[in-house]
């Protein structure tokens, strides 16, 4: 790579540790839970059995992928009350923390489209197939459809993210062909291909995360030296632009938009500690306005 | 019409056209999108059709219900796998014809042990295994067919009896029918005999057929079941049913004309579905009317062999005709 990789001003800045430490919490996180799950099978230590679909922790918490089991009842099928309170804790959780969290904090198919997508960076691989972001909703809506037309889980037949939770839990067989599929997408075909403009799995939970409190926030925006890493690192550029460069236009420094996968890369790659975690209420438009309008003021 | 004919050369300015190029951005957008989804869509149904496509091997736990409403009542979390004490379940890989990710088992390598407080059903959180099923007897996985009577052992005579004495509702689900062995004429062969009304479906026949290949299998009832049809009425159990009376009146019974070969004459037969019942038959001895044992006809026949001028022949005929 010809020029500088992003994330280098902050390790400068901050130490490598700070530069690093969202990312590393988050691979902590999706190893853990894995780990929790491979419990069981591997050394019979059963706190949490069952897979993302359905399990129960320490033979008490139910939790429930709300988007399967929507699926089931669109089919046609009232589930038992286990299920139904394991889906309503889960909806509630993502509500409160955003509903993509699942995405970046969860996901074991994050893995694998994070290394697809920092090799696309590090091999320096150019071009992308163009599709809109927007088209996950599209495949969301086929999904639902399908489930209600043909009375069956069509999707859950394809689905590479619990076909890759459950392999690694049950037995994979070969659903690494489809895992390798998706990572060869994104690789070589389209950028963030997957889980940034196709996955109807993260297009649901950004639906339940629309309205979530916890958000990242660009507070100290004033402070950005447009120097390009956040958007560098972001899985959803897009969503971070309306909030660092809205000062002009009235926009408050909270990241809003419903993809954002609060997975705080961005505060880690930052060496102005521009973005922090904050509420969704705490979002004034005149943060940072000065520097915007003496801006604008030159401009004109 | 065309008021700025005058100016026709002038092409109006991206900016005065963008909502226009906007819209025409739309509607491709969405024409591209509703494309790309559908053509996947349809991908997927195809492909969900071969799922449905009922595969043999498809035997699930107890309480599964129609392989239809099955794949879409059970969302693949494996709780029935984890909870069930002998470990037969499984979870299908994608690359098994089973729908992907749903339980199964294979009787053959771990027939269902038919656990009484059934954790499996208890463990489901869909209901996709009916939680109102309480008594394991009444599971219905799958149906045991002796699927091959040229290799089961007591088809051909001996005495293996394995499928029946496992069976977990023996003398219900398995039974074994006595017939002749008319190959030595002097034995009784035991017929392993299956009732679908009580088989459970659990497999421990499968597992424990001696043979080889399993004689006996467990398949998916729905691949295996005949249907008799409403219109069917079986005689003898309506007559149970009422109370030991026939529904026919015996005196009034309807008798069909026999069919014998054409020009064919029997001799001593009578026939009164075809014709009126002569005294005799010219020149004979009495005739033998071709209604069966206990309707009037035979009792003339069995009552009067000596006079049956027919001699055996004509009397075997007779009854086969009743038949």
């Amino acid at each position: 790579m010809s020029h500088r990789r992003a994330g280098a001003e902050a390790t400068a800045a901050k130490g490598w540790l700070r530069a690093q430490c969202w990312l590393l919490a988050r691979r902590l996180c999706q190893l853990a839970i894995l780990a929790l799950f491979l419990l069981g099978p591997l050394a019979a230590v059963w706190v949490v059995k069952g897979n993302l679909a359905y399990s129960l922790t320490l033979d008490t918490l139910p939790l429930t992928d709300p988007y399967v089991l929507l699926q089931s009842v669109l089919a046609g099928h009232l589930p038992e009350k286990s299920a139904l309170i394991g889906a309503l804790i889960v909806i509630i959780f993502y509500i409160l923390v955003g509903g993509r969290v699942y995405c970046a904090w969860v996901c074991p198919l994050n893995l694998v489209t994070d290394l697809a997508g920092w090799l696309r960076y590090r091999l320096g691989i150019k071009g992308s197939v163009h599709v809109a972001r927007s088209s996950r909703y599209g495949v969301l809506m086929m999904t639902l459809l399908l489930a209600a037309l043909t009375g069956t889980l069509v999707w859950e037949l394809v689905n590479p993210v619990s076909m890759l939770q459950r392999g690694l839990i049950f037995g994979l067989g070969a659903a690494w062909t489809v895992v390798l599929a998706v990572f060869l997408f994104d690789l070589f075909v389209m950028s963030r291909g997957w889980c940034g403009h196709l996955c109807p799995v993260g297009a649901f939970y950004s639906v339940l995360g629309k309205w979530s409190p916890l958000r990242i926030s660009a507070s100290k925006r004033a402070a950005c030296n447009d120097c390009m890493d956040c958007f560098e690192v972001c899985p959803e550029p897009q969503v971070i632009r309306p909030a660092l460069k809205g000062a002009g236009k009235g926009v408050g420094p909270v990241i809003l938009a419903a993809n954002c996968t609060n997975c705080g890369r961005c505060i880690d790659v930052c060496s102005k500690d521009v973005f922090t975690f904050g509420l969704r209420f705490n979002n004034p438009p005149g943060n940072g306005v000065q520097t915007a309008t003496r801006h604008a003021t030159s401009g004109n | 019409m065309f008021p700025e004919k005058n100016h026709a050369r002038r092409v109006p300015s991206r900016a005065e056209n963008a909502p226009a190029l906007a819209r025409r951005q739309f509607v491709f957008d969405s024409a591209r999108l509703l494309c790309g989804v559908g053509v996947l869509g349809l991908c997927l149904a195809g492909y969900a059709r071969k799922a449905l496509a009922k595969p043999p091997m498809a035997i699930r736990p107890p309480g599964a219900g129609p392989e239809e409403d099955f794949l879409g009542a059970c969302i693949r979390c494996g709780m029935c796998v984890r909870d069930c004490p002998y470990d037969i379940l499984e979870l299908a890989r994608p690359e098994s014809l089973v729908a992907t990710g749903t339980p199964y088992f294979t009787a053959r390598s771990g027939p269902c042990e038919m656990c009484e407080d059934i954790p499996c059903v208890r463990a489901c959180p869909t209901g996709a295994l009916d939680h109102h099923l309480t008594d394991i007897n009444k599971s219905r996985m799958g149906l045991a067919v002796l699927s091959d009577q040229e290799t089961c052992l007591n088809f051909l005579g001996l005495r293996c009896d394995v499928c029946y004495r496992v069976c977990p509702v023996i003398d219900k689900a398995i039974t074994l029918e006595l017939r002749p062995n008319t190959r030595t004429g002097r034995h009784s062969m035991f017929l392993p005999t299956v009732h679908s009304e009580h088989c459970t479906g659990c497999g421990k026949c499968e597992k424990a057929c001696v043979t080889d290949e399993a004689s006996i299998r467990v398949l998916p009832p729905r691949l295996v079941k005949g249907s008799l049809g409403e219109h069917y009425r079986l005689g003898w159990e309506e007559k149970t049913r009422a109370g030991g009376h026939s529904l026919v009146e015996d005196k009034g019974i309807i008798d069909l004309p026999d069919r014998l070969p054409e020009g064919t004459t029997l001799e001593g037969h009578f026939d009164p579905g075809s014709s009126g019942l002569p005294e005799r038959i010219p020149g004979r001895g009495p005739v033998l009317p071709s209604l069966p044992p206990g309707l009037g006809g035979a009792d003339t026949a069995a009552g009067s062999p000596a006079q049956s001028p027919g001699g055996a022949l004509g009397r075997r005929l007779s009854r086969e005709a009743a038949r």
